[in-house]
Parts: C-alpha cells; sequence; structure tokens
C-alpha cells in the first residue's frame, strides 16, 4: 500500500483518480456523517450519565456498562435475543432451504410459486404484523381454529409467556424470502456434472443432497445464517407493534430493550451503551462472514 | 390388483419415468399447501377488512366473509380524527420517492467508480462498502437521533429524506457487481471518441443497466415504504407521519376494537407494495440473488 502511494503516477491517472473521488464523494460524506461519526460518537456518549439534554455531560466511566450488566432485564433481554437468532437459524434457514429446494425442481408453474413465497416478505410491515396479531388470537384466531380442527387445543401465541417466541420465530418464516433465493441460486450454482457422477455411483435422492447438494452449498449457508442472525437483531416492528416486549418481559429483545432505554425512561447514556455492545456484535458477525466466507461467497475484491 | 400388475406397477415406479412422474407429485403435494399458507395472512387480512363487525368476531372464523361490506375502505381511511390517512399517503409516497431517486443517483456514481475506475486507495474503500453492508441502521440509531436534534431536524422529513442521497453500501454493491459486466470494449471506444466518464455513465452505462436499476429501485420503495422505525423515532405531529406509523395510532385509538377498520386500511396500505412487486419480481429475485452469490 504505502509502496503503491508512492509510485509516482501520470497526469491522465491522476485525473481519473480525482474523479473517482469525487464520484464516492456522497458515500464518503454518508460514511463519516451518518455511520462513523455517530458510532464514535456514541462510543463516548455511553461513558455519561447522558440523560436529555447533551449541555451538561458528566463523565461517569464505566458506570452505564456496569448499571446494564447489573440489570436483570438486560440479562433477560439478551437472552430472549439469543432464543430468537438461534430459533431463525436452525428453524428459518431449513426452512427455507425447503423451500430452496422446492423451487430448484423442473415442474410447471414453479415462477408463480416462487413468486407467492415471497410476497409475505416484500409486506411484512405494521400492516402484516397487525394481521398476525388476529391469526394469534387464542380464541377467535384463524390458527387456533384450524388446530382444533385437527383435534388440537392451541396454546396463546403471543399472549403467552412460553409461546410468545416461538410465535414470532414461526411469524419470521413467512418472510425468509431473499435468504430463500440466495440459497436457491446456490443450488442452481451446483454443476450438474456432480449429480450425475453422483448417479453413476447409484445415490438415490437423499445420498445426492446429503453428499452433493448440502457441502457444496455450505458457503451460501454459511452466509444466509450470517444474515439471519443480523436480521434477527432488527424485528422492532413486530415487537411494538404485536408485544411490546411482553407478555412480562418474554419477548423483550435487545433493539426492544434500546428503543426502551433511548426514548421512553430517557436513559441515553445506557441505551448509548447497549447500541455499542449491539454494533459490536454486528461487526464481529461481519467480520467472520469476511473471514470464512469471502473465499467463496464474495468472489474477488480487486478486479 | 392381480400379482402381474402389481409387479408392473413397481418396476413402473422403479423406471426414470416413474421416478420423474412421482418426484413432481411429490414436489406439488409440498408446493400448493405451502403456497396456501403464504397466501393465508392476505387472506386473513382481506376478508377481516371486508367483513361487518358482528362477523368479525363470529366463531367459527370464517374466511370467506356471508356479507361484504366494501364501505370499510371509506369507513376506515376517514375513520379516526386524528389519523387523517391521505395526509399519511401522500407523506410516505413523497419520501419514498425522493428516496429512490437519492439512492439512484448517490449509489450509481459510487458503483461506477469502484467497478471502472483506478485509483489508489480503491480497495481500502471498496473493503469499507462491503464491511457495513450487513451493519442494519437499527445500531446507529442512537446517535443519529442526537446528531439529527443537533441539526434541528427532528419533527421533519429530513431525517428520512436526506441520508439517502449520500449512498447504501449495498446497493453500490450490487450496482457494481452489475457494472463489472459491462464489456471493456464499449468504454474503450467510447473513449476513443472523446468521451469523458460523466458521458460514460450517462450513454453507455445506464441505459445498459436498467434491469439493475430497476433491481434497485424496487428495494428501495419497499424498504422506505415499509419503514417503521425511522419514522416513529424522528417524526411527532400528525401532519408528517408516514403509512406506517398512521395504522399504529390507529391501532391505539381503537382500542383493538374495529378490526374490519383496521384491516382495510392495512390492505390499503400493502397494495403499492404487492403492484410494485407483482411487476418487478424478475428484477427482484435477481438482485437477491447477486447480493450471495459469486459471480
Amino acid at each position: 500500500m504505502i509502496r503503491r502511494f508512492s509510485k509516482p503516477i501520470s497526469p491522465s491517472a491522476k485525473r481519473e483518480e480525482r474523479i473517482f473521488y469525487l464520484f464516492i464523494l456522497p458515500w464518503l460524506i454518508g460514511l463519516v456523517v451518518f455511520s462513523v461519526g455517530p458510532v464514535f460518537g456514541m462510543l463516548g456518549l455511553s461513558f455519561t450519565d447522558w440523560r436529555i439534554s447533551l449541555d451538561d455531560l458528566q463523565f461517569i466511566g464505566l458506570d452505564n456498562y456496569s448499571k446494564l450488566f447489573a440489570d436483570p432485564i438486560f440479562w433477560t433481554s439478551v437472552g430472549n435475543t439469543l432464543y430468537i437468532v438461534v430459533g431463525r437459524v436452525v428453524f428459518g434457514v431449513s426452512f427455507a432451504l425447503l423451500l430452496a429446494v422446492l423451487l430448484n425442481q423442473r415442474v410447471p408453474g414453479i415462477a408463480f410459486f416462487r413468486a407467492v413465497y415471497y410476497l409475505p416478505t416484500v409486506t411484512a410491515g405494521v400492516a402484516v404484523a397487525l394481521v398476525w396479531i388476529w391469526i394469534f388470537n387464542p380464541r377467535l384466531g384463524i390458527l387456533n381454529y384450524t388446530l382444533k380442527q385437527i383435534g388440537i387445543q392451541g396454546p396463546d401465541w403471543i399472549f403467552s409467556k412460553t409461546w410468545v417466541k416461538p410465535s414470532l420465530i414461526i411469524m419470521s418464516m413467512f418472510s425468509v424470502g431473499p435468504i430463500m433465493i440466495i440459497l436457491l441460486a446456490g443450488l442452481q450454482g451446483v454443476p450438474k456434472e456432480l449429480y450425475e457422477s453422483a448417479e453413476i455411483d447409484g445415490a438415490g435422492r437423499w445420498a445426492k443432497f446429503r453428499n452433493v447438494t448440502l457441502p457444496m452449498l455450505s458457503p451460501v449457508l454459511f452466509f444466509v445464517i450470517i444474515i439471519s442472525v443480523v436480521s434477527s437483531f432488527q424485528n422492532f416492528t413486530e415487537i411494538r407493534v404485536m408485544t411490546e416486549g411482553g407478555p412480562g418481559e418474554s419477548s423483550n429483545v435487545l433493539i426492544w430493550y434500546l428503543w426502551e432505554n433511548a426514548f421512553i425512561f430517557l436513559q441515553l447514556g445506557i441505551a448509548a451503551a447497549v447500541a455499542w455492545i449491539m454494533f459490536v456484535i454486528l461487526m464481529v458477525l461481519t467480520g467472520i462472514q469476511f473471514r470464512v466466507g469471502r473465499r467463496w461467497v464474495y468472489y474477488e475484491v480487486d478486479s | 390388483m392381480t400379482a402381474r400388475k402389481q409387479k408392473e406397477g413397481v418396476a413402473w415406479r422403479q423406471s426414470k419415468e416413474g421416478r420423474r412422474v412421482i418426484g413432481i407429485v411429490l414436489t406439488f403435494a409440498l408446493l400448493i399447501p405451502l403456497g396456501i399458507a403464504f397466501m393465508l395472512p392476505f387472506f386473513v387480512m382481506l376478508s377481516t377488512a371486508l367483513k361487518p363487525l358482528n362477523q368479525v368476531f363470529a366463531f367459527p372464523p370464517r374466511l370467506i366473509p356471508e356479507t361484504v361490506q366494501w364501505e370499510n375502505f371509506a369507513d376506515g381511511w376517514y375513520g379516526y380524527g386524528y389519523v387523517n390517512f391521505t395526509t399519511c399517503t401522500w407523506n410516505s409516497l413523497k419520501i419514498t420517492i425522493n428516496n429512490i431517486i437519492g439512492n439512484l443517483v448517490s449509489c450509481t456514481l459510487a458503483a461506477y467508480a469502484f467497478a471502472r475506475l483506478k485509483a489508489r486507495g480503491k480497495n481500502f474503500f471498496f473493503a469499507i462498502v462491503l464491511a457495513t453492508m450487513l451493519l442494519p441502521n437499527e445500531a446507529l440509531v442512537v446517535p443519529q437521533y442526537v446528531l439529527f436534534n443537533r441539526f434541528g431536524w427532528l419533527d421533519t422529513h429530513l431525517p428520512l429524506m436526506v441520508p439517502p442521497w449520500f449512498g447504501w453500501p449495498f446497493f453500490i454493491f450490487l450496482l457494481r457487481q452489475f457494472f463489472l459486466t459491462i464489456p471493456e470494449e464499449l468504454v474503450d471506444a467510447a473513449k476513443i471518441d472523446g468521451a469523458g466518464h460523466a458521458r460514460i455513465l450517462l450513454q453507455i452505462f445506464i441505459p445498459l443497466s436498467k434491469p439493475a436499476l430497476a433491481t434497485l429501485a424496487i428495494f428501495a420503495f419497499i424498504g422506505n415504504w415499509n419503514n417503521f422505525f425511522g419514522p416513529l423515532l424522528y417524526l411527532r405531529t400528525p401532519d408528517v407521519q408516514t403509512l406506517p406509523v398512521c395504522l399504529v395510532q390507529y391501532q391505539g385509538a381503537y382500542g383493538n376494537t374495529e378490526w374490519h377498520l383496521m384491516m382495510a386500511v392495512a390492505t390499503i396500505a400493502v397494495i403499492p407494495v404487492l403492484l410494485i412487486f407483482i411487476f418487478g419480481q424478475r428484477y427482484f429475485v435477481e438482485g437477491i440473488a447477486t447480493s450471495g452469490v459469486k459471480r
């Protein structure tokens, strides 16, 4: 890098370089003003007793962090987040893989099904979260009614402390669209010859899936697992619209804990500490994705 | 069934043709029920939106309303004093369109630079694009709130409408991927004709990248139209609210009782996204596939 910087370059190359920086300037400004600046500001503020006004801040060192770590609700929300992350990775990703395998079959009308399966993802938002409250209604909802028809007494879903997290995981399985499509593209990228030679060796459907598809797909699988972990940290809409962290604290996840502290309890210093912790977790995940996944997933960085 | 026929059946099932047919049947046996399950939330939404209130709470629940009450849409829309859906929709539309244009302009410039221009430090900056690609905005919301507060932007649309003009890593990445596929010879030919980078971008890259730009526009539309976190955070007064926030206020206002009206407005809110998705489906799917798989 340093050697390359000191290399003399021609005037035309210099002009191209100026244009390069001119073109990336908007992004660069945005990066500094809206991301990098705030991140370090946040780190600084997490060491202060900041409540509402920024005008008389006291430096309180690591007090926010020790308060945070002493708060049982913080740990509940960490546990809840972990629960949902694991649920979404285990059930969401395997479900998306099942869908991708189905959509990879050569049958007529497959594009239609692909659209249908993707649809709930694009409409995921407040409107559909409201519908889900209704679907999960223990007495009148369609879910428990359907279960009753097959002889099962359904639980109270989002109104129950034990079932609220599974409910949110079930609901998230309706918006696995992006990871389904990424897996599908991955499946289509597996070389046909591998299947052919597996067939010659007498492999059946399952053996082919187990020994050819899964290993060939592992980098993509890895990538979608990272994506679904990251998106598990973002599930604010459902929590705000459907449960508000309840019943009790049983669906209080980190992003809700952050929101409550920042904008309801006005404990902004503590919220900044939570945000900083979240940021570190997410950057670590991205780092892992880079290290482990870049060779297969992200192709070349310089071309 | 005679023994001979049974034997033939087994032979057929094991033949190549037989296995293929069984495979297709099995596939549909899964595809169709799953498809119905995926559509269920929409059926529930639409059917509740069309029912009179007394049927909403009827048991057993019916997907097809006994009587269809179209007035629900108008009643819901104009139904509640301080939730003005017309204003909210207008605000959502304004923000969404601005953000699509802002994203397209800023990301096209950056993507062209990363795909086609040589410069020292390029790899370093591109690594930053990749590193920030997965970072959700939620993690930065507290400090951004402080920042916009300092700017005096709270309760205006500026915190939502300005940042999109400063690029978005995911879009820059997708567009750059697309720009890399445009043949170098076209660029060289244009350079010989004396075209500068601005002209190459405008006259070669943008016309050739319509599918990719359409993909981005669709992503941006859906993301911004559904955005709930930002508006909830930055907007206070009813006049500036966006549609998702309006829907939630409606929920609070009615204490969860007027479900038929709420579902009616929810249906209206979802329609633009549905239309965009149906017409832009192909672009959408291709765009997402690009993000995860090596090219």
